[in-house]
């Protein structure tokens, strides 16, 4: 049995990057729930709840629109440069959260409880609602919503590889 | 009599600091470790995902959209790790 494979050091994506599509879609949807979020951060916690709430959500969102950044543009370069950008990105990321939260860990307005549990929650609740529609868009893909919110463009989405670095595997 | 209650005194607040620096360093290790297990994750994932992307370049959109997932489900576990670390080390 042959089959062929591209060279991931060569091979690279084009079109526009899903990953950007979905962290624009959990970004559109933490803005849609930060109402809520932040509501019920100030009747549990106050003033200082509801800001800290809005603090983690916002860390939330940008970090999914950072690793998407990243992720997208090293995806145009190599696929061996997402692999590196998606492993160093998660580590940059963490130390990029450490380093929010621990600067405004004693500001007047801050209070970590509220804080570290937004960050978790709304992080895990986002990814969950986006999981959910990313799952129905791939299953009907006739039942997409809106044309907004289509993720065609991930079908489209194409490597391209030179097709002299295609090695064949027996 | 003084020398014994200073004694004690000063016995009792090397305890205090004792524990003190045993509940960092605790909190320190449980985010460190809670940073490995997703590290190994993500680089497993990232890895298959690639693989799946240069065998059939035709699903590369598909595949990356599970990966971005992927990832920042994996993440969220170093993410309870960090939110364990704050809370035990500054409330």
């Amino acid at each position: 049995m042959t089959s062929t494979a591209a060279n991931p050091l060569t091979s690279s994506m084009q079109g526009p990057s899903p990953a950007v599509q979905v962290a624009k879609d959990l970004a559109r949807r933490g803005v849609l729930v930060a109402p809520v979020l932040v509501g019920l951060g100030a009747a549990f916690w106050g003033i200082s709840g509801a800001a800290s709430v809005a603090y983690g959500l916002a860390i939330v969102v940008l970090n999914f629109l950072l690793a998407a950044a990243m992720l997208g543009w090293a995806a145009r370069i190599s696929l061996a440069l997402m692999a590196a950008s998606a492993l160093f990105g998660f580590l940059i990321r963490l130390g990029l959260i450490a380093v929010a939260v621990l600067l405004i860990r004693d500001a007047s307005w801050a209070d970590l409880v509220p804080l570290g549990l937004t960050l978790v929650i709304s992080h895990l609740g986002l990814l969950f609602w986006e999981m959910r529609f990313v799952s129905a868009s791939l299953a009907f893909p006739g039942l997409k919503p809106s044309p907004s919110q289509d993720f065609s463009a991930t079908v489209t989405a194409t490597i391209s590889n030179d097709l002299s670095e295609t090695k064949e595997y027996q | 009599m003084s020398t014994l209650a200073q004694l004690a005194a000063e016995t009792a607040y090397t305890a205090a600091e004792a524990k003190n620096n045993a509940a960092a360093s605790g909190a320190g290790m449980a985010y460190g470790l809670a940073a490995i297990g997703p590290g190994i994750g993500i680089g497993y994932l990232v890895g298959q995902a690639v693989q799946a992307m240069a065998r059939q370049p035709e699903s590369a959109g598909t595949v990356q959209t599970t990966m971005f997932l992927g990832i920042a489900f994996t993440e969220a576990l170093a993410l309870i790790g960090f939110v364990v670390f704050i809370l035990l080390k500054f409330v």
